[in-house]
């Protein structure tokens, strides 16, 4: 497969090399062109005995293709704009996946892995997972608590799905509007980097959700201190990773403004993790209390008490 | 040529009410053989219909719906809910597919998609009949049971028809999203209580 494309490619090159020395010539047969040349084209995949200024012509048509290519993107209302930002492999969605889960000081997310080529597959998918994921895993632990005391009325709690998926699209869609708002406005004091754009701002902030996933499946053990130590890891991983990936765009600015806006991405960050926590995870009854527990956790639950008089009556 | 038209005409709006609604009614079961024992075969593929997916959608979201309709906050889903989630769900998985470049038409996507409940259906049903007995551990893990067969026959049919539209580097990134919409309907059919 990589032959194959290699020889197409360079006989490309080879025809826009024939086309640029000869200009005027573009008008008679392509054939004709090509024939007393032809072995050029067959030559070129075979290994490259052409010297060196051959490459350097090369390099610079790939440019004048690759600025070609980026002039024609097709405008927001066409199809294939929108596939742009799907043009990803499984391989490619991956290694972003681990990137975000291991966040090094050197690495940059944006440019070490996106590379300037951000897709909306990532947060897409990884909002909608981690939406179903909440609420399936706090219904279960309303059912594992219901096994150890049965005087807790089950539901299916279906609301919590629209809640949770409303509250993780807004969160991953709207924060980093704010963001990217924020930094093209503080644009002038930047000499050396360019902001980011809204898609990778986007992409940044949908893969460093990722970690939650496995965190909240690891919130069904009912234990509470390992709850909030799993809590505090996942959101060390995810808040780690973007302050490393803002810290350069905003290394640059004044210090005022650059520990705010870092404190603030972490206090929001911090707010939905313990938002979820707080609102699919209620604490409920530890094992061995024996008096009805409804009274004691009564200021932290908001689902139990409209149950109460249901569960009551002989149903 | 006119003649032929006009035979053509004849032969379809002549005849019974009957012969239209039991042409259709085979082609509807057919395809639910097709899904039942998946083969590698491009019929629900080629003549694609949506009457089978909403009669699916319309008996699930009927079977989910609780017997007491009492207005509590965190019931079940809903009608409307379990609706929405089918029919939305197959379209969002549809557009997933043609963004990443696989050759199958949107119709034709939303047509397996829907074909593809027939299985959860199908347990949606034995775990309201089980459910008539007496509630228990032995009773869940019947239901759960089932209901993980059932939601891998889905996956496994589903993907017989939609894996080969898309380029082999990208075929998990179009099947994980079919994965999650199964695992979602499977959910809402096992935490399903009657009361």
């Amino acid at each position: 497969m990589a032959s194959a494309d290699d020889l197409t490619f360079h006989e490309f090159e080879e025809a826009t090399n024939l086309l640029a020395e000869t200009p005027d010539a573009a008008t008679t047969s392509r054939s004709d062109q090509l024939t007393p040349q032809g072995h050029v084209a067959v030559a070129v995949g075979s290994g490259g005995s052409y010297g060196a200024e051959d490459e350097v012509e090369e390099e610079s048509d790939k440019a004048a293709l690759l600025q070609e290519q980026q002039q024609q993107q097709p405008g927001f209302w066409t199809f294939s704009y929108y596939q742009s930002f799907f043009d990803v492999d499984t391989s490619q969605v991956l290694n972003r996946i681990k990137g975000s889960l291991l966040p090094w000081p050197g690495h940059n997310f944006v440019r070490h892995h996106l590379r300037n080529r951000p897709d909306l597959y990532g947060p897409f998918w990884i909002c909608a997972t981690l939406a179903f994921v909440l609420a399936v895993t706090g219904n279960l632990t309303l059912v594992l608590a219901q096994r150890r005391d049965p005087s807790i009325h089950y539901s299916p709690q279906f609301h919590k799905v629209t809640v949770a998926g409303i509250s993780i699209y807004c969160y991953a869609w709207l924060v980093p509007l704010a963001l990217w708002g924020f930094l093209r406005w503080r644009k002038g004091v930047r000499e050396r980097m360019g902001p980011y754009t809204f898609l990778e701002t986007v992409c940044v902030y949908g893969y460093s959700l990722f970690v939650f996933i496995p965190m909240v499946v690891l919130w069904l053990i009912p234990v509470p201190w390992l709850q909030w130590l799993f809590g505090a890891l996942a959101l060390g991983l995810s808040a780690t990773g973007l302050v490393f990936t803002l810290w350069p765009v905003v290394r640059e600015d004044t210090r005022l403004v650059a520990m705010v806006l870092l404190s603030a991405v972490v206090l929001l960050h911090a707010l939905l993790a313990v938002g979820c926590k707080l609102y699919f995870f209620q604490s409920l009854p530890p094992e061995n209390v024996a008096p009805p527990p409804q009274i004691t956790s009564l200021p932290s639950n908001i689902a139990l008490p409209p149950t109460l008089p249901q569960s009551m009556p002989p149903s | 040529m006119k003649s032929r038209i006009r035979e053509f005409d004849s032969s379809t709006l002549n005849e019974s009410v009957r012969n239209t609604i039991m042409r259709d009614l085979k082609a509807v079961g057919k395809k639910f053989m097709h899904v039942l024992y998946p083969r590698k075969s491009n019929t629900l593929l080629r003549d694609w219909d949506l009457w089978g997916p909403l009669i699916l959608c319309v008996t699930l979201a009927l079977m989910l719906q609780r017997d007491s309709v009492d207005s509590e906050k965190d019931g079940g889903p809903q009608f409307a809910e379990v609706f929405v989630i089918v029919w939305f769900g197959a379209v969002t998985i549809t557009l997933n597919s043609k963004l990443l470049g696989g050759n199958i038409s949107f119709f034709q996507s939303l047509c397996v998609l829907g074909y593809c409940i027939l299985p959860l259906t199908v347990a949606m049903l034995i775990c309201r009949l089980v459910l008539l007995a007496d509630p228990g551990p032995v009773n869940f893990m019947v239901r759960l049971f089932v209901v993980i067969v059932m939601f891998a026959w889905s996956i496994v049919a589903s993907t017989a028809f939609l894996a080969d539209s898309q380029p082999p580097n990208r075929r998990a990134l179009a099947v994980y999203p079919v994965f999650l919409f199964y695992f979602v309907i499977s959910w809402m059919i096992l935490t399903f209580t009657p009361q």
